[in-house]
């Protein structure tokens, strides 16, 4: 099995459990202030992390492409509130164009 | 009352199609990341959440480890533990294969749903409803995204390289935006996750720069003390 596999079937199983424990703990073990406190900020710190991530590097180093040019016009589409798929077929053309232009 | 039920289940129904973009979304995201379309379905149908979903794909696409991968799904599928505790007393499932099958629709969408019903029989409604819709809704617009992107040239490549940062800035705006609960303070952490993902990146294995970013709850402070009415 490959470790692609392997990270797919896990990662499944792991978060399908995180549902079911919900479900099934006593709720005072979960309704802790601070449980809450990270779970409530963790998704707005790795998000932001994939977002960089995702826009600036390239395995360990930083790399400044069409990708960046496509998230800072996702960013304005957000800002204007335009629709999900309005966002990411401008931050595609804006991606796409500095490709054909850089070459 | 058959106006609110009918009203949840046409609400469902439309929110399952809005998600079933970002099913294309993710789709697309695998197949850049290198995935297959079996390993992008076996995603959409098993783990069925979103974020995570991305976040498994995003890592595995920076070249990241299996376990960074699997760490940063984790990470973000705690919040369904939250919502499960939540949605508990309302579901209240009997057995433990209708617990079970509640389990694996615990998402943001349903919780959402269930929450805002009017009275407990419309929320269950709305929780069954709208996992049901968007479960459809999510595993068949994984599969269009996934064929759809596969096949695609350089030109193509290039922008579907650029879609998929903007769509992880999609799933992070409503969290900043004001309205949310303690934006200003969900801003400062995506910033500083953003910030310490970005230090990290020539230093630490690809993919572990973003476990580590979890380090920016601490800037979210210490919870605030309930304030009596």
């Amino acid at each position: 099995m490959s470790g692609v596999w392997i990270a797919v079937v896990v990662a499944s199983l792991g978060c399908y459990a995180l549902k079911l424990a919900g479900l099934s703990v006593p709720a005072g073990w979960v309704e802790q202030p601070w449980v809450a406190r990270v779970v409530d900020f963790v998704p707005a710190a790795l998000l932001a992390a994939l977002v960089a991530v995702q826009a600036v590097t390239s395995g360990n180093e930083l790399v400044v492409d069409g990708r960046l040019a496509g998230l800072a016009v996702a960013a304005l589409a957000l800002a204007l509130r335009a629709p999900f798929i309005v966002v990411l077929v401008l931050a595609g053309a804006a991606g796409a164009l500095v490709h054909v232009l850089m070459g | 009352m058959p106006a609110d039920r009918s009203r949840t289940v046409r609400d469902s129904v439309g929110l399952g199609l809005a998600v079933g973009l970002y099913g294309v979304a993710f789709g697309a995201s695998a197949d850049a990341a290198g995935l297959d379309a079996w390993q992008a379905m076996v995603l959409s149908a098993l783990m069925f959440t979103g974020a995570s979903q991305f976040a498994l794909v995003g890592v595995l696409g920076a070249g990241g480890s299996p376990a960074a991968a699997v760490g940063s799904a984790l990470l973000l599928g705690t919040r369904n533990t939250v919502y499960g505790v939540r949605m508990a007393p309302l579901l209240a499932p009997r057995g433990l294969l209708r617990r079970a099958g509640a389990a694996h629709w615990v998402i943001d969408e349903t919780t959402a749903m269930a929450v805002a019903a009017p009275d407990r029989e419309t929320g269950r409604l709305a929780f069954w409803a709208t996992g049901a819709s968007i479960y459809l809704g999510w595993n068949l617009m994984t599969l269009v995204g996934v064929l759809g992107a596969s096949g695609l040239g350089g030109t193509a490549e290039a922008a579907l390289d650029s879609v998929v940062p903007a769509a992880f800035l999609a799933l992070l705006w409503p969290r900043l935006r004001a309205g949310f609960a303690e934006h200003a303070v969900q801003r400062r952490v995506a910033v500083g996750g953003a910030v310490v993902a970005v230090v990290l990146t020539p230093f630490v294995p690809p993919g572990v720069q973003v476990i580590a970013a979890a380090v920016a709850v601490a800037l979210a402070g210490r919870p605030r003390r309930e304030v009596p009415a």
